[in-house]
């Protein structure tokens, strides 16, 4: 028996389907995995996602200790709430893990990193905040609800405190908000509008009580993969890894070169993979002819060489199959994947897949 | 749980077969296996008038997790597929012991019964598997 959070009789009493996630009991799903996604995609879901490990750090060098712990810079955070996606580097400048850092005062930040790297990510932030005397403080006590979706917004407002209902309501995308004990942020890992929300375990189950009541449907595990590989947002341990740079995962765009003599940890390294004309590509895949790409499936590029799927899975939404892949360098649109000893035909599209209920790329 | 259909015979690898009059044998794979499976998303058949081998590979059953092969339950060969499969690969998580059968097989030989149960020895099998 693995850990549960506080939403775990809730789950059972919606009929879940219970698998082991990085040493949690998580719902894999409801029912209908499909019928999930698409309630996302067209109207509204909620997921537990209690599992993630939220861990707040405070105290008067905590700015100038993010930029030294993180590739992006804290520096972008300009306005209390404001969320930033980065990676976490080792000196080899592989990926630690990847997080969400939200600026809740000058003096304080708040980390929401992966449930399956939390001792890890632990250990390695309390190690590396000694010199600055931030100190880091996980907040197990908090549960965390994420509602997706068009109408999650709309849906999920009457279910949560009207005293700062408004005020979450107005929130920009990638912003949040502290009362009291509860931060709700306009954040998500499906591709849709909607909110993630913090909340004290024993408040939790009474909201997602109140969100299924409203019409928000309860969603596993499984829609959030495939939801997140329609969005081409990566996950962590499948997409990237600590021997992985965040250049040949997609992530070139959450380094912050500037100001140049701001010394991350892992800098040296990515620097001198930027600078190689050799880096892997990371890319989108759509599968042409039938069938299902699953990760570490092999890619073949004609005499180019060779990758691997990264995160492959059926794509719910357009009907096909698509992938996430590292792939050789070169400039090429076509590869072969060999599923089960076939094969196959693929084209590289430019990701995300879906976004906002729309495909976004040519089928 | 519901109830196993009386005139099937059961595989331990979560299939089933069902004996037509015209002396072909009916497969497809049972409700366990399919709710274990989760949704289905793409069903690979063999062609019509392939052989097929006892215990061989014959089928693949994709689901939004995972793939899954399917396996001959005796030698023989393949006299009829489910095509509306390719269309509506869920049939097989609806219906899976009626539209969602998977193929049908004209036996090379007779069936060898003793390797096969019986809907109440199979519903026992999988009582196990979920203790």
């Amino acid at each position: 028996m693995g850990s549960k959070t506080p939403l775990f009789d809730q789950h059972q009493q919606a009929g879940a389907r219970i698998v082991d996630f990085g040493g949690w009991d998580m719902p894999l799903h409801y029912g209908s995995q499909k019928a999930e996604h698409h309630a996302v995609r067209q109207n509204a879901g909620v997921f537990d996602v209690s599992h993630m490990t939220i861990v707040d750090l405070g105290g008067a060098r905590v700015r100038e200790f993010l930029q030294y712990l993180v590739a992006n810079d804290v520096a972008k955070l300009r306005n209390y709430g404001k969320a930033l996606y980065t990676a976490m580097l080792n000196t080899d400048g592989g990926v630690i893990d990847d997080l969400i850092i939200y600026l809740i005062a000058d003096d304080e930040y708040r980390l929401i990193v992966n449930a399956a790297t939390r001792v890890k990510d632990l250990a390695w932030i309390r190690e590396q905040a000694g010199p600055y005397e931030v100190t880091v403080r996980e907040r197990a006590e908090l549960a965390m609800l994420a509602v997706q979706g068009p109408n999650a917004r709309g849906l999920a407002a009457p279910c949560i405190d009207a005293a700062y209902r408004d005020a979450a309501l107005a929130l920009k995308p990638f912003n949040g908000l502290q009362a009291g004990d509860v931060f709700i942020a306009r954040t998500g890992y499906t591709g849709e509008d909607g909110w993630e929300i913090c909340v004290p375990a024993a408040d939790a189950p009474a909201i997602w009580d109140r969100l299924l009541a409203a019409g928000v449907e309860p969603c596993g595990l499984g829609a959030r993969d495939t939801l997140r590989l329609e969005a081409a947002m990566n996950l962590y341990g499948t997409d990237m890894d600590e021997t992985v740079s965040p250049l040949e995962a997609g992530l070139g765009w959450t380094i912050a070169w500037d100001p140049a003599d701001r010394d991350f940890i892992g800098r040296a390294a990515t620097q001198a993979l930027h600078d190689s004309v050799d880096r892997k590509r990371f890319v989108g895949l759509l599968l042409e002819d039938p069938g299902v790409l699953r990760n570490h499936q092999k890619v073949v590029v004609e005499g180019v060489g060779e990758g691997e799927v990264t995160s492959g899975g059926f794509s719910p939404t357009i009907g096909k199959s698509i992938a996430l892949a590292r792939v050789p360098a070169g400039d090429y649109d076509r590869a072969q994947v060999e599923v089960r000893g076939k094969m196959l035909n693929v084209r590289i599209v430019k990701t995300p897949f879906v976004r906002n209920g729309q495909i976004r790329i040519d089928i | 749980m519901s109830e196993l259909p009386g005139d099937l015979l059961f595989t331990q690898e979560h299939e089933w077969l069902r004996r037509e009059d015209d002396g072909t044998v009916t497969v497809g794979i049972t409700d366990h296996a399919q709710s274990a499976l989760g949704d289905l998303v793409y069903i690979e058949l063999p062609e019509t008038g392939q052989d097929v081998d006892d215990g061989g590979e014959m089928a693949v059953v994709e689901s939004v997790k995972a793939a899954s092969d399917v396996y001959a339950p005796m030698s023989g060969t393949v006299a009829a597929i489910n095509d509306a499969l390719a269309d509506d690969p869920e049939l097989i998580n609806s219906d899976p012991y009626g539209d969602g059968w998977i193929v049908r097989i004209r036996p090379a030989g007779s069936i060898d019964e003793s390797a096969l149960m019986s809907p109440d020895a199979y519903q026992q099998f999988i009582d196990k598997l979920d203790d």
